[in-house]
Order: structure tokens, then sequence, then C-alpha cells
């Protein structure tokens, strides 16, 4: 249950990012980025707190993301992480946007 | 059961007190009965709240990270105790209008209790796992409760509430144990464990009676109840498999226990990852009813009198409040107050609730006999609303 396992199912991953990827990748318009900014500080925060020092969530500092694959992080927002309190946000994020998201956690 | 070791604290950071606010009325002869706090969480601050009126009164800045704060009241009503995200632990002083003292107690923390008789603060830490007893007067370390490690990390601490008898009741996260502390002597409180309770308990309540601990179990259907006037009986499964069979939503927000609606011999609670309350009996602890509501409940909140049950939502569905009329356990009303209500709150005898519309930037007071707004209040990104009248209730 603590090393929850994390199975990436791909065949939902794949029917998600065929649902969900925008025409071609780049810079997000500055409406979603600001969508995004307020989901990561309220909704994301409020589990893995409004800095994203922890909560009842891990920590999600550059520091703590560590070397972690970026796919990996991408895949967690976007399916969830079994065994644990993680939902998957798939159904109104993209990966376009869950990529976003992690490039801020790192402070790109 | 079993002893545990007690370690010290060390020392806690003491930080500097809150600015005064200039044009604010200070130090005014009054009562604290119909005051409250709200906390405005990417502010760090609070809106120190008169429900009368109702109005706004003065704000205390410099509170750190308030998100998912929450707070406990002196049994005089003056002074509010703020547990911040942060670890700080504050004590507001609600007629001055300012901070009495500050403490940074630990890494991570998630709430707190102040004991039956008053003089003992605890907070619920999640870094480094466990609870750390105060002294309400002066924020003094007393003593620390360290919580069972997993994996080499101490488990992080839920659900901690006052109960009768100048004890504690907590639930371990990440161990799945309940604790209760007997802090009669609090600089060595005396704890006893119940272990193997469930998966991950998220969160815990006690009955307005201060009899039965409930901890609510994400990593499985159902609750572990613990009779505290018959703990050598030992934590007993509650609810068990109440999806059973379905496949549950993905939870978008965590639900909260602390509001657990009891009316008479019910219960009103929200379910884990449905769009359900679950009514349960508290003679026999079985469900007797599901009320189909319209998103994942968050708080299930029943109105002083009993008469009514409010409830808001998780994410995405948290513009919008029902209420449950408890006789006919129906929907009477399906309100918009707007973007993310948050929590909400009841004046003492039930006449106004309180909502937070986190988004809207905004208070919102509802009438709760005629079922609508009567009054809007500014805040900045307003999230927990706590009243006064909390410090005469077990279990806040």
């Amino acid at each position: 249950m603590r090393r929850a396992s994390w199975l990436p199912e791909a065949a939902l991953a794949l029917a998600l990012i065929a649902a969900a990827a925008p025409g071609a990748a780049g810079e997000l318009p500055a409406q979603r980025q600001a969508e995004l900014r307020h989901l990561l500080d309220h909704d994301c925060g409020s589990c893995h707190g409004l800095t994203r020092r922890g909560g009842l969530g891990p920590a999600l500092s550059a520091t703590a993301l560590g070397d972690r694959d970026d796919d990996f992080l991408i895949d967690t927002i976007l399916l969830g992480r079994r065994g644990t309190p993680m939902a998957p946000w798939g159904s109104e994020l993209s990966r376009d946007d869950a990529r976003w998201l992690v490039d801020r956690m790192r402070g790109r | 059961m079993k002893r545990i070791a007690l370690t010290a604290i060390a020392a806690a950071a003491l930080l500097s007190g809150g600015m005064a606010d200039a044009e604010s009325p200070r130090g005014i002869m009054r009562g604290t009965g119909d005051l409250g706090i709200v906390i405005e969480r990417a502010a760090g601050r609070v809106v120190v709240v008169e429900t009368s009126t109702p109005s706004r009164l003065y704000t205390i800045d410099g509170l750190g990270d308030l998100s998912h704060a929450s707070a406990v009241f002196s049994r005089d009503g003056r002074f509010a105790y703020v547990f911040g995200r942060d670890g700080g632990l504050s004590k507001l002083d609600l007629l001055r209008g300012e901070i009495a003292k500050r403490v940074v107690q630990a890494g991570n923390s998630i709430g707190g209790a102040i004991s039956q008789d008053g003089r003992v603060v605890a907070v619920s830490n999640y870094e480094p796992g466990g609870v750390r007893l105060f002294d309400a007067a002066d924020l003094e370390p007393l003593a620390e409760i360290a919580a069972t490690a997993v994996d080499g990390k101490r488990s992080k601490v839920v659900g901690l509430v006052d109960a009768p008898d100048s004890k504690l009741a907590f639930a371990l996260y990440d161990a799945g144990e309940i604790w209760t502390a007997d802090i009669t002597d609090p600089r060595a409180p005396r704890v006893s464990r119940h272990r193997d309770i469930g998966r991950l308990p998220y969160d815990g309540m006690i009955t307005p009676d201060g009899r039965h601990y409930v901890a609510g179990l994400f990593g499985e259907d159902g609750a572990a109840l613990l009779d505290l006037w018959r703990p050598e009986a030992g934590v007993r499964r509650i609810l068990d498999g109440y999806g059973r069979g379905e496949e549950p939503l993905p939870v978008y927000k965590m639900p909260h226990l602390e509001g657990w609606a009891s009316v008479g011999d019910l219960a009103f609670l929200p379910a884990v990852g449905r769009h359900e309350v679950l009514v349960v009996s508290m003679s026999d602890w079985r469900e007797v009813a599901r009320i189909p509501v319209h998103g994942q409940p968050v708080f299930v909140v029943a109105r002083p009198d009993g008469r009514q049950v409010w409830v808001n939502f998780a994410h995405p569905r948290n513009d919008t409040v029902q209420v449950i009329d408890v006789p006919s356990r129906s929907i009477v009303a399906t309100l918009k107050p707007g973007p993310a209500v948050l929590h909400l709150e009841f004046t003492p005898r039930g006449e106004q609730v309180w909502l937070s519309v986190r988004d809207a930037d905004r208070i919102d007071v509802y009438d709760t006999r005629r079922l609508e707004r009567s009054a809007s209040i500014p805040a900045d990104k307003p999230s927990g609303i706590f009243f006064t009248a909390r410090a005469g209730r077990i279990g806040y």
C-alpha cells in the first residue's frame, strides 16, 4: 500500500492522449496558462500544498521531483496513481497541459 | 496498548507579532460570541468577522501558508489558534485583532485540537509525523508524540480531535492506526494504540457526545469506529463495502469528516468517490439510506437544530451547494453561490450559514429559512470559516 503499484494503463493512456491532444504542440494560450496556474495553486495545492511543499500528497518542488522522468510525471497527472488518492486529471487536462504543469513544478 | 516513548521538543522558532491595522477599531469592550475568522489562504491572512451585522472587522497578516488551515478557540472565545500548512501555530487575539503569539512548530502540519480544559493545544503534523502539545497560554512546547514509522518515515497524522476526560484521538494515515492519548499530564501523555484499523485513514471525527471516534478510510470502502467508553473492545469496521461492486469515481478533493452531521440518532457523511451522502444510524452504525447528490460531497454539515444538512462538493462541481431536508431526506434546494465553494459554517443557532466562494473572492451569507443569500462580504480567496461557538463543542 505504501509502495502503490503504478500501472500505466496503456490503452487508456492512448485514448486520453488521442482525445485531448491539440493540433500541434507549442506554447499554450495565455488564458489556458492562467487556468492551469490557478489549478496548480489551488486544486493540486489542496493536497500538495499551496507552495507545493507537500501535504497529504508528496512535495512537488523541483528538488522533491528530482530526476524523475517527465513522462512519468505527466502520466501520473493524466492517469492518477492507483492505491493512492492521486486522481486521474486526464478528463480535463491535455498532455500539453500536463507538460506545462510539470515545467512549472520544475521551475522551468 | 503500549506506552510510547516521548521526546521533548527541542525548540520552536518564534516569529514576530502581527502588524496593526491603523484604521480598524481595536480593543473595543465587547463579547466574542458572534465573532469568527475567515482564512484568506493565498494571502496568509485571516479576517476577523462578526455575524450579527454581518461584517468584516479587521485582518491579521503574517500567518504563513494557510492552504488547508483550520482553527480552534480558547474556551473564553477570545483567542483563535490557527494551524497553518507550513507548521505555523498562531494564537490570535480576536478583540485586539492581532497575533498574540506565533511559533513554527513543524515542517508541515494539518490541523489541531484544544484540550477539554482549554490548557493544551495539540497540533497534528505530517512532517515529521506526530502530535505536538503546547501550552495554550504561551505556546511553549510541552511534549511530542511521535507517530509509527512506515518505510523509515513517521506516519502522517490526521483527524486529531479532543475527547472527554482529558484525551485526544487521532489517526495515522500511512500506518493505518487510531491512537488515543491521555493528556492529564501534558508533559507525559499516555498513548493507547489500535493497529490494523484499515488502509489510509484520511480524516477522523468524534460524535458530539464525545463517545465514538470514527476514521474514514480512503484505501478501503468503509470506516473504522472506536468506542471511547469501551476502548478495550477495540476498533470495529463499519460501513464495510458501502460501494462494493461499483467502480468509485476519481476523487478530486478529499472529503472532510470534521463536519459529519449528526442529527438525533442519524449521522450524515460524505461517501468517498460517489455522488452520495450516506445516512448512518449511530445506535448500531449501519447504513440506513443513501441520498443522491450533485457531486462528490466534501463537507456535510447539519444546521445546529438538525433540521437541515448542507453539502458542498469537490472539483469540478464545486460551484454548487445542496440542502437536504432531514425529516424527508430529500434535497430541498440546489444553490449556485459561485465558483469553488470551499467551506461552510453555521452561526451558533443556525439562522445563517456562511459559505466561502473562493474563486469569486467572496463570503456569501445565506438565510437558512428562506434558503436565499442575505449578504456578501468580500474576501481574498477565502477558504475555512470558523466561528467562536466552536469553543464550547467537543471535537472542535
